[in-house]
């Protein structure tokens, strides 16, 4: 099977963030990782790969500073890389993300694209789902489990409540993937040295700018919630703190 | 001082940086980490959150078999092998990336310790003195971890006078074996350790290397010691009582053992540097998580200015010790990579370009050490009362980090070596230190000049630095006249110059990756390192001008120490900076980032 796994490059989780000066995204100077469904999408092509043999390939958009979440994959194992390469990827909606990664994809031809459910910073959780579209393939969503069958693929779905969903389909297709379906591997050492003579093809804005258009979604505003709760300690022994409990639920919050 | 340059590369010779000012585009530092260097990072940061930590109970109740199968595991990812060649199944890097796996182990230092001592003491007296066949027989299990190895120098009576040991070996009637009698003290990983690169006099007096394996007959295991920190790994002694050691085991040259044993112990100084900041930098982290909760008179205690003080002092010298660590890394992959690894005598020039920067790696060691020491016994204050109890890891850290100070060369032994090797290459011709002093003298008498104006980011700083050096040259110069050749029995001002060396390469190594910083982020984004490289130079300033009123008052007397004294006092003169405001501003970033960062 050959394998398509998108993969973002988001803000460290515990980075502080700052807002930018429009106010409308973070500001950058901040440290980046890999998104993490991504690292479990990016994992589970590596076992498909090794159960039925195949290539993985991983592809990114964004700055020359995603760079690094490719290589990243291409120690893991990926063997080979394509990197949308500009600053002005940062600020596509998902939308024009997938148009982009559609484009770029045009000659080549894979049985699976997985990207992760959704992304740490932007969450729209949209990418994989429209880029099935724009490829015409089916797609499901919140993937926990994937086996090959006859016509094609066996995948679980996670839904609410504790419930899974089963769905047969055929390939090619698209998955987004959940977060802990499988074990992340470890870059090793052999593979970080390797990965420096893997293929990585980069991708200028220029050669897809025909496929995109202005953005349909936008952040008008980002800010920090105003602290609007405070937080106040009943003080005295258990009998008087009850009392000034139902004292202030009563004539205070009025719900007793 | 006129700026040296030289190109992107080329080697830089050891012990210069006391006589010559480097460009600050000229040293590797941390921000210039290849994206290898980066993933290299990474896993062995996962390796530590993920297979280390979850362990450390089960370690420190010397549950061995859990520490083999780190090491087992380690040796999996290729965390063990960075400095063997591949062709004996390492993975052949640079030391750049062994640094930085060092100071991502080190999170714990009863592992950190054992794998030190695998893949460093353990394994490159063979990787640098075997001969192919051992290399081939032994290596790529070592890489594995397979077989866990260790370093047997040190005995009951002789510790850093090593080559006084009294263990002994014979040649059999046979000439098939060594038969080695004697007994080794402290060796650490000894507990489960399978390969032992063991120390004896042949006939009594030729100093050799032997490669000794667990089972060989004759050789056995004493009982742990009960040490007062690293408890997770093995330290025992070993017994050997007619072992019998293949004579194909002998390392290296009959005779030539002292070569192995002092290089081996130069080559780790280094990774030791290393590892002595990844654990303040755990520590430091620790610290932060907890001042940022505990809570006293209604406030975190991060907000108090002493908490917020000693937060700030951390930070700033886990950013020294990694501009140290990484400024001598960098030279030394400048220079190895200049060597042609195919040819026949790649080992030897291995070694020599090591060898070279031998003082900076004793700095580090030195530095690095007494650094952590004063980080975790800050974190302990920070955590207070629960800082004196086991179940918080303030404890641990304080325990563990004493040992730094001790073993690989007491900092004693190794201000001595700084000190020498400088004076010995001096005398040698190697270093122009004799002229530099001799340059500086005439350009004191001849009263107060202007100097050469600096200008632009940190300027101040960057004049601090001249005047360090000036202050360290002209106080050596002083000493050296004084005691002539003589010196060396003078411990105390030996020691006092080696401090002076010491916090000079600090500064400078600091300031220059803090000047690389700023030029490639702007001063603004570099608010936080400037702010700790003010800090810095001054806090060290004050050690210096200390060190040289020491060795002064100690050389002169009368009128020569009144002149003495008076060109010190020209020498060391500079405004002091508002360090409450600057420590004020870097605590304010760590404890915003809830850990050690920049950004």
């Amino acid at each position: 099977m050959k394998i398509l796994v998108c993969v973002k490059q988001v803000p460290q989780k515990d980075a502080p963030l700052k807002l930018n000066e429009s106010g409308t995204w973070i500001r950058e100077d901040v440290s980046y990782e890999v998104n993490e469904p991504d690292a479990f999408a990016l994992e589970e092509a590596l076992r498909q790969k090794e159960k039925h043999g195949g290539e993985v390939v991983a592809i990114t958009a964004g700055p020359a500073r995603a760079q690094q979440v490719l290589r990243e994959a291409l120690a893991k194992g990926a063997d080979r890389a394509i990197h949308l390469e500009d600053p002005g990827f940062v600020g596509l909606d998902a939308f024009n993300t997938a148009r982009a990664f559609a484009a770029a994809i045009k000659d080549e031809k894979f049985d699976l694209i997985f990207t992760g459910l959704q992304s740490d910073d932007y969450g729209f959780a949209q990418t994989g789902v429209i880029l099935a579209d724009l490829m015409g393939w089916p797609h499901a969503t919140i993937i926990m489990q994937i086996e090959k069958s006859d016509g094609g693929i066996k995948v679980k779905r996670e839904l609410e409540a504790g419930y899974f969903q089963f769905v047969e389909m055929p390939l090619p297709a698209v998955l987004t993937i959940q977060s802990g379906i499988n074990k992340l591997r470890y870059a090793t050492l052999i593979g970080i040295k390797q990965a420096k003579n893997k293929p990585l093809r980069k991708v200028t804005l220029a050669e897809v700018q025909s496929a995109i258009g202005a953005n349909l979604q936008k952040i008008e505003r980002m800010y920090i919630p105003q602290k609007t709760k405070k937080t106040e300690y009943l003080e005295g022994s258990p009998g008087e703190i009850a009392k000034k409990l139902v004292d202030k639920l009563r004539n205070e919050i009025r719900v007793l | 001082m006129a700026t040296t340059s030289s190109a992107p590369g080329a080697s830089i010779s050891g012990g210069s940086f006391l006589l010559e000012a480097r460009p600050p585009e000229e040293i590797f530092t941390p921000e210039d980490f290849s994206e290898q260097h980066v993933l290299i990072a990474q896993t062995a940061e996962e390796f530590a959150q993920k297979e280390i930590i979850p362990n450390i109970e089960k370690m420190e109740r010397k549950d061995f078999s859990v520490t083999r199968d780190l090491l087992k595991k380690a040796g999996d990812l290729g965390l063990s092998g960075v400095e063997i060649p591949e062709i004996y199944g390492g993975m052949e890097l640079d030391k750049v990336s062994a640094a930085v796996i060092a100071d991502h182990i080190a999170k714990y230092a009863g592992f950190a310790t054992t794998w030190g001592g695998h893949t460093g003491i353990g394994t490159l007296p063979l990787v640098y003195f075997g001969n192919d066949e051992q290399k081939k027989k032994y290596l790529p299990k070592l890489a594995a971890g397979e077989i866990v190895g260790a370093y047997a120098l040190s005995e009951a009576s002789s510790g850093s006078d090593a080559l006084n040991c009294r263990s002994r070996a014979a040649l059999s009637s046979d000439g098939k074996h060594y038969v080695l009698n004697g007994e080794k003290m402290w060796i650490t990983n000894a507990g489960f350790a399978d390969l032992f690169t063991v120390f004896a006099k042949v006939d009594g007096e030729k100093f050799t290397a032997f490669l000794v394996e667990r089972n060989f007959p004759g050789f056995s295991i004493g009982a742990e010691e009960h040490k007062m920190g690293i408890r997770g790994s093995s330290t025992c002694p070993i017994i050997l009582n007619d072992c019998k050691v293949p004579v194909e085991n002998v390392l290296g040259e009959i005779g030539r053992g002292h070569i192995i044993a002092f290089n081996i112990l130069n080559i780790g100084r280094f990774k030791l540097g290393a590892m002595c900041v990844g654990g303040a930098r755990e520590s430091l982290n620790n610290a932060i998580g907890y001042a940022k909760q505990r809570k006293a008179f209604k406030k975190v205690i991060a907000d108090f200015g002493l908490v917020r003080e000693k937060l700030a002092n951390m930070a700033m010298l886990i950013y020294v010790g990694e501009s140290l660590v990484f400024r001598t890394v960098g030279m030394m992959d400048a220079a190895l990579a200049a060597i042609d690894k195919s040819a026949a005598d790649s080992d030897k020039k291995t070694l020599k370009a090591i060898e070279e920067y031998a003082v900076e790696c004793s700095i580090i060691k030195v530095w690095a050490s007494e650094m952590l020491d004063y980080v975790v016994d800050e974190t302990l204050q920070i955590y207070a009362g629960y800082g004196f109890v086991e179940e918080y890891p303030a404890e641990r850290a304080y325990r563990d980090a004493r040992i730094n100070r001790i073993f690989e060369g007491t900092n004693e032994i190794n201000r001595l070596i700084i000190t020498g090797f400088l004076l010995k290459r001096a005398m040698g011709g190697q270093l122009a230190l004799m002229p530099a002093i001799k340059q500086l003298m005439d350009e004191v008498l001849s009263g107060p000049s202007s100097g050469e104006e600096i200008e632009g980011v940190l300027a101040e700083e960057q004049k601090l630095v001249v005047s360090a050096k000036k202050l360290g040259l002209f106080a050596a110069g002083a000493a050296t006249q004084k005691y002539m050749m003589q010196i060396e029995q003078q411990q105390e001002v030996m020691g006092a110059i080696a401090d002076m060396v010491i916090e000079v390469y600090a500064m400078e190594s600091v300031l220059l990756r803090t000047m690389k910083i700023a030029s490639a982020q702007g001063e603004t984004a570099a608010a936080v390192p400037i702010a700790m490289t003010r800090v810095y130079l001054s806090q060290a300033m004050d050690k210096i001008e200390s060190a040289a009123r020491k060795i002064i008052a100690d050389v002169a007397d009368g009128d020569t120490l009144r002149t003495q004294m008076a060109i010190l006092r020209r020498l060391a003169k500079h405004d002091p900076v508002n360090t409450i405001e600057l420590r004020q501003q870097i605590a304010e970033k760590v404890i915003e980032r809830g850990r050690y960062g920049l950004s």
